[in-house]
């Protein structure tokens, strides 16, 4: 598709007067005051080669809508080179709008187009407390896949929403705001016309372009609404999670109370205590109100413990095992420093920790990091449990690299997926990002830190620097494997809320959610790569979780799109001070109130079955429905669990009727035989939406 | 059926299939073995030669650990027999009742590798002198691998084992020593069950049932029932109704378009042989202008041929690519393998082994696009006729026709397309080790099972036939027993088997079909081969296709039918003249006459498969494969289940499909609690029960599906306590390749502290 477009900017060339080309037709960067744009980044996100495409786009866009609109009737026989991508899309685009329902919108935005669409088709559906901030007409779409569309592009201060009603059935194109990362202006003279190019540049692997004509500076304006909306914190307007006002029937911020959660795993016990001391956050303030640990640590040993370990963050318990009572501990580096100072307290605490578990006279420590990084750590006052300081200890070191290379990876898939995938080159490609050799030394650490748990008995530390991003990565997905619990549905979203949520990853800062610095190297996909793990874990065990494919794919969506709280900020105390949970939804008000949606209709209770992943590339697979998700080549066109929910259904329903027949047959046999049978037999023939074999 | 055999085994004492039922039998049928440290020998199956106390290393780790035991090496297969008892044993579900998992084909031995110290050496035959090595490394052609110690034995029945062995597995042989001949005569099985469904095509009848299906107009050929036309030609074939008997007998059947399909619009699919270069006298081209003519003839006077062998790659490159490509899974260690898991994506790609099976599938499409949207007929050719081509017939059947997606219509399908099609499996496969044929070994066949298995793991639903299904198919090539893969042709196989037949001289030797399941499996095994997941066809279907079709036909076919109202024959002259032109210019070019040639092919079918997409999908209909990178996967089950690393323990696809049989039993008890209660409504108290009965092996079935492996049916695991595979050798390099070195040595957080918030 890409090529064809890049072939009918050849045609447009030659058609042009001979004498504008080489000055006109040189792309003109433009900064909006607004927009963040400086040179390095752009060669960064978008080399020079797509550069220049992008200008030919621009240039092919002008030349089609100066046919359209000046030579209306000779265009069906000028046009010919850019009309007839058209002609052939129109199929497409009817699929691309229904699978817009599947995967561009998040579900609960549909169930309201779905009200509207009686309506009226070119209006903008809008969630409760959505308003429209501008509306831009005559707006061009340059769709990668299916070429361009004129239609109208409108921003609200929840999302951008282009439609176009050019064709047969309407073309929708839905970006949440919260999913853009930075927006780029190009403009463009080319045949007398200047032609501005939009491209937004998105957190969740896609980036849009538009095309409009600059005429009389009327049209820039949605650029600049666009960028207000979308950097919102920066433009000090609130998120518009604040503004959201749906209700739902089931309250999300129930979900996780962390009293119920310790007292499901068996805490408090007579080694492990539940603490209130950082009921103010004044412990540590990354960590949540709540926190187990050893019961017979004094308080003042504790103080000295919170001042050895970075930002205060200590160990503390995060899983028990229900039999062996080994656990796991999760903390950040202590600091040890070049010069190797050691905390009696700490080495005490660890050692209560181990005295915890009567089973093993170990204690594993597990560092995320690389053991050349955990060095340099320690040359900058931070570093690791040292062996010979902490008796009984094993130190491991996981090899993990940094939020630094993750991001980088990251960006290098998008290239490799977005807009097109080169098909014969895929494979080497895949390599080339490390992206899955990444995923594969996550899941081997945290099958390490289970298995010790599960088979060695013994309790794990696990740390990497700060201990809010490998840390949770890798205790998160230990206790996936260790916990059916986490496995279902409610399950697991206790554990984000737990792990990562209320322990302080800092969501605000590896996301940007408002925030218009794009380059910002705090920003790191680690939350995107542990889903991408849980996933790679569902796929080896299809049956072995409650929730499906659609329930992670929904939870990327909105731990970008501002519309709910639950991914909002770094911490629980920020989130307790901005008063989160009375003034925004959580997400799991609107999961749970449709669960039906995101469960997995394979699942078989595996009970206290201890996943071990494989951690071996062979197994593992690049998430395409999620990465290359805006490919319509991509997407399936009917997932086989379809097939299942419809037998579940089946089942259902021939239960009911069973029953039913017994109900009857017992209540007054034989007289009513006959009607039983005329009951029955509908069920036959209508109620069998599958069609089965046995 | 099982007593078929055992009767058969009339001569030995013991009977063959031991039917386990107790494990006190088995106890005792093991004590038997340990004295006698000899496998139940199959009915004609002769010891050659044997040596006890061989180390067999078990795979599992990488400790040198192993279990002693016999091994020996009959006229079938190379066999290791334990002296230790083995519980598991017991409860093996998927059991092949001709070898078990210590036994090797002899045809199924890829490679033997000798171990002398620390290095590895390729044994290959006639160069075996006095030396043997301490261990001798068997690479399978189902890629097991197996690896012995020579070391404890006695250096007398080593050297006579190790000999025998490479003996029997690698030095030609003449086709009589296959164990197919002494198994069938010592076998006699009295009729053999010929499986009513499936269709052998080896009588008229089959084809005319074929084409009667599928609405075809061809003629039927019956002269060749005696090979009395040609030996390459099969038995009887269909060719387009035009042909000539006299253009018939030339060329041996070179040139002459066999029916393969019908399309619905009436255009159908052909193959051929190519005919050799032009030669200067024109009598070639002039027949083949002719064969263009009868098939052009069959539909609306059009037609397109396509070379196969100018546009895929030669079986050669095949046979290449696959050797590279199973390399990759004959893994001699762990570290071996999580080495190689490193580059894992990489090294795929450049074995080139996905990328032929794409080319396949894509050529497909591009011949079902002709088919399905432009109507025209369709010549498919290279030099034999029976490689390619039958790879790409098939696929397109498989694509367009739901009855061959059914485990029977599948089975026709091969029958009709690779056996009957005249396919060389004798020399394709080379398992008698003939030196002249090396050459053209070719993993033909298996490439055909890759494609399908792409379509299947795409379309699931679409397929009667479960992958485990075609893994089993797969094997059984390697398996010398059946008459199936045993032979080059039809007239190979009949003369064959009729010299060996013992009894009258018309009679032909009555050797099992590879689709006489139950010489390898029992019914237990069997149900395994049926997809839980397909969705069957119903009434409601098919009246919802009827109403769908005609319009959609319309549609697509208004170029062609606009084509319809000149004169017949003025029209098809023209299009003669231009074939005669194209073909006077290049002996065949690709896609002679394409009314619509703005694009090149490939992006036409990219499209074709594009516009197809937008449809809602249908099981029952047409059905295309996503060739994007992403899609084209690697067939984990048949390529991964023996190496013990990478199974799932409680994972892989059978967890789900298990979970579906178990749903679809329910479904099944509860279809006949409602029929019952229809019958009479009296029976109530009974009804309730086998409810509950129903539940409780729904339980116990979902607690199996946790212990099963990834590897199931093929390997069942031994134990649930278990260490996780993790890899040695994680990251070393990984920093070196890694691009953002200096990205790695940042700290997470400490390069801007002033942005915390």
């Amino acid at each position: 598709m890409e090529k064809k477009s890049a072939g009918a900017v050849g045609s447009g060339d030659g058609s042009a007067p001979p004498g504008v080309p080489s000055r006109n037709n040189k792309p003109r960067v433009m900064n909006i005051s607004t927009v963040r744009q400086t040179s390095g980044d752009a060669e960064a996100d978008s080399p020079t080669g797509s550069h220049v495409e992008w200008c030919k786009q621009l240039i092919a866009a002008t030349i089609s809508s100066q046919m359209l609109s000046v030579t209306p009737d000779t265009s069906s026989r000028d046009s010919k080179v850019c009309k007839r991508p058209e002609l052939r899309d129109t199929m497409d685009e009817v699929h691309s709008y229904h699978c817009d329902s599947d995967s561009e919108i998040p579900p609960h935005a549909l169930a309201l187009r779905d009200r509207t669409k009686e309506v009226q088709m070119d209006e903008v559906p809008l969630v409760p407390g959505e308003t429209v901030r501008a509306v831009a007409k005559d707006v061009m779409y340059i769709c990668p896949f299916t070429g361009l569309v004129t239609g109208t592009l409108t921003c609200t201060d929840y999302k951008l929403y282009f439609i176009s009603l050019e064709r047969d059935s309407p073309f929708v194109l839905d970006v949440n705001l919260g999913a853009i990362s930075r927006l780029e202006t190009i403009s463009v003279q080319s045949h007398g016309e200047n032609t501005q190019g939009l491209e937004i540049v998105c957190k969740d692997m896609r980036s849009p372009r538009f095309a409009y004509k600059a005429e009389d500076g009327s049209q820039p304006e949605i650029v600049e609404v666009l960028s207000k909306q979308t950097f919102s914190l920066s433009n000090d307007l609130p998120l518009f999670a604040f503004l959201y006002k749906e209700e739902f029937p089931v309250d999300g911020w129930k979900v996780y109370d962390p009293m119920a959660e310790y007292k499901r795993q068996g805490l408090p016990n007579e080694s492990w205590t539940i603490s209130k001391m950082n009921g103010m956050y004044e412990l540590c303030d990354t960590y949540p109100a709540l926190l187990v640990i050893p019961a017979s640590i004094k308080d003042e040993e504790l103080k000295r413990v919170v001042a050895f370990r970075a930002r205060h963050r200590i160990p503390v318990l995060s899983w028990i095992h229900p039999e062996s009572q080994a656990t796991i501990v999760r903390s950040s580096q202590p600091l040890v420093g070049a010069s190797d100072r050691r905390c009696k307290e700490d080495e005490r605490y660890l050692q209560t920790i181990m005295d915890a578990n009567a089973q093993s006279h170990k204690l594993a420590v597990f560092d995320a990091r690389q053991n050349s990084v955990a060095d340099t750590n320690k040359a900058k006052d931070g570093g690791y449990e040292s062996e010979s300081f902490y008796p009984n200890v094993e130190l491991n070191f996981l090899e993990i690299p940094n939020i630094h290379v993750m991001r980088e990876s990251l960006r290098k898939l998008k290239e490799m997926v977005y807009p097109t995938i080169d098909e014969t080159r895929w494979h080497s490609a895949v390599d080339q990002t490390h992206w899955l050799e990444y995923i594969r030394v996550l899941l081997a650490g945290a099958v390490r830190i289970a298995d010790k748990l599960e088979s060695g008995k013994t309790s794990a530390v696990v740390h990497c620097s700060d201990g809010w991003d490998r840390t949770a990565q890798l205790t998160s997905l230990a206790m996936l494997m260790l916990d059916g619990h986490y496995r279902t549905l409610r399950g697991f979203q206790v554990l984000l809320e737990k792990e990562w949520i209320s322990f302080g990853h800092k969501f605000a800062a590896r996301v940007g959610h408002g925030d218009d610095n794009h380059a910002n190297s705090e920003r790191s996909p680690l939350f995107v790569q542990f889903i991408d793990c849980v996933w790679q874990v569902t796929r080896q065990f299809p049956s072995a979780f409650e929730f499906n494919e659609l329930f992670l794919i929904t939870i990327l969506d909105h731990l970008y799109s501002c519309l709910f709280g639950t991914f909002l900020y770094n911490s629980e105390q920020e989130r307790v001070t901005m008063e989160v949970q009375n003034k925004t939804v959580s997400l799991w008000s609107y999961i749970n109130s449709q669960p039906d949606d995101f469960t997995n209709p394979f699942y078989v209770d595996y009970e206290h079955h201890v996943l071990y992943p494989l951690a071996s590339i062979r197994h593992l697979e690049l998430w395409t429905s999620y990465y290359a998700r805006w490919n319509p080549r991509m997407r399936p066109q009917m997932p086989v669990h379809q097939n299942m929910k419809e037998l579940l259904f089946l089942r259902a329903e021939l239960e009911r009727k069973v029953e039913e027949l017994q109900r009857e047959a017992s209540s007054s046999r034989g007289s009513l035989s006959s009607s039983s049978d005329h009951t029955s037999s509908p069920s036959y023939s209508g109620g069998t939406p599958l069609h089965t074999t046995v | 059926m099982l007593s078929n055999l055992g009767s058969g085994g009339g001569k030995t004492a013991k009977p063959s299939f031991v039917s386990y039922v107790t494990p006190e039998e088995i106890k005792s049928e093991k004590e038997l073995y340990k004295k006698e440290n000899q496998p139940d020998l199959l009915p004609g199956e002769v010891v050659f030669c044997s040596a006890s106390t061989v180390l067999k290393y078990t795979q599992d780790e990488l400790s040198q650990r192993g279990v002693f035991g016999t091994l020996l090496c009959t006229n079938f297969r190379v066999s290791f027999v334990s002296d230790e008892l083995q519980a598991e044993e017991t409860c093996k579900v998927f059991k092949n009742k001709l070898y078990d998992e210590n036994d090797i084909p002899l045809a199924c031995v890829d490679n033997i590798y000798g171990g002398y110290e620390d290095k590895k050496k390729l044994i290959t035959g006639g160069q075996v002198k006095n030396k043997y090595p301490s261990k001798m490394i068997i690479h399978c052609k189902d890629l097991r691998v197996f690896q012995f110690s020579l070391t404890y034995s006695k250096e007398e029945d080593a050297k006579k084992i190790f000999q025998g062995i490479v003996h029997h597995c690698l030095e030609p042989k003449s086709l009589r020593c296959v164990y197919a001949f002494s198994y069938c005569e010592s076998t006699s099985c009295p009729e053999m069950q010929r499986n009513e469904r499936t269709m052998l095509f080896d009588c008229p009848e089959d084809w005319t049932k074929d084409m009667k299906r599928i609405k075809g107009n061809c003629r039927l050929v019956t002269e060749n029932s005696n090979f009395q036309l040609s030996p390459k030609l099969p038995q009887f074939f269909i060719v387009p109704s035009n042909v000539s008997d006299e253009d018939l007998t030339k060329f041996q059947g070179n040139g002459l378009p066999l029916w393969c399909w019908s399309h619905h619009s009436g255009c159908a699919l052909f193959k051929t042989a190519s005919l050799p270069l032009p030669q200067e006298d024109n009598v070639s081209q002039k027949y083949m202008d002719r064969m263009l003519t009868a098939v052009a003839h069959n539909h609306l006077y059009s037609v397109k041929t396509e070379d196969l062998s100018d546009t895929l790659p030669t079986v050669q490159d095949i046979q290449l690519s696959y050797n590279k490509f199973k390399q990759f899974f004959l893994i001699d260690n762990t570290t071996e393998f999580w080495m190689s898991d490193m580059k894992w994506f990489s090294s795929l790609e450049n074995c080139g082994w996905l990328d032929i099976i794409r080319q396949c599938l894509l050529k497909a499409v591009e011949v079902v696009e002709c088919l399905e949207k432009e109507n025209t007929n369709v010549l498919i050719m290279e030099e034999s006729g029976s490689d390619l081509c039958c790879v790409i017939s098939s696929l397109v059947q498989l694509m367009l026709d739901p009855h061959y997606r059914t485990l029977l219509g599948f089975q026709s399908l091969v029958q009709k397309e690779w056996l009957v099609g005249g396919h060389a499996f004798l020399d394709r496969s080379n398992p008698l080790h003939l030196k002249e044929k090396v050459e053209s070994q070719s993993p033909v066949f298996l490439l055909f099972l890759e494609c399908v298995w792409q379509l299947h793991q795409q379309y699931g639903p679409a397929f009667q036939f479960s992958e485990t299904y075609l893994t089993v198919l797969s094997d059984s090539v390697h398996v010398p027993i059946f008459a199936t893969f045993l032979f080059n042709n039809d007239c190979h196989r009949a003369s064959v088997l009729r010299a060996e037949s013992p009894s009258s001289q018309r009679a032909l030797l009555n050797c099992p079909s590879v689709w006489d399941w139950w010489v390898q499996f029992d019914c237990g095994a069997q149900d395994l081969f049926i997809n839980p997941l397909y969705a069957q066809k119903s009434r409601h279907d098919r009246s919802q296709r009827k109403s769908h079709r005609p319009k959609h036909q319309r549609q697509l076919s208004l170029p062609s039918s606009a084509f319809k109202t000149p004169s017949k024959k003025g029209f098809f002259k023209d299009e003669a003249d231009s074939l005669k032109k194209i073909l006077g210019a290049k002996r065949i070019s690709r896609w002679m006459v394409s009314p619509s040639s703005d694009y090149p092919p490939t992006s036409s079918a990219k499209e074709f498969y594009e516009a197809w997409q937008t449809n809602p999908l249908d099981y029952h209909g047409m059905l295309l494969p996503c060739l994007d990178g992403p899609s084209i996967r690697v067939w984990m089950q048949r390529y991964l289940r023996w190496i013990h690393d990478v199974q799932i323990l409680g994972g892989g696809p059978v967890a789900m499909l298990s979970k579906v049989s178990e749903l679809l039993a329910e479904v099944q008890e509860m279809r006949s609690e409602l029929d019952r209660h229809a019958c009479s409504a009296t029976s109530n108290h009974r009804g309730a029960m086998t409810r509950t009965r129903a539940k409780t092996t729904a339980e116990d079935s979902s607690r199996s599906s946790v212990r099963l492996s990834s590897s199931f049916p093929f390997v069942t695991s031994r134990n649930w306590s278990f260490k996780p595979a993790i890899p040695t050798s994680m990251l070393q390099g990984l920093m070196m390749t890694g691009v953002a070195g200096d990205l790695a040595s940042r700290d997470d957080d400490g390069s801007d502290p002033g942005t915390m918030v």
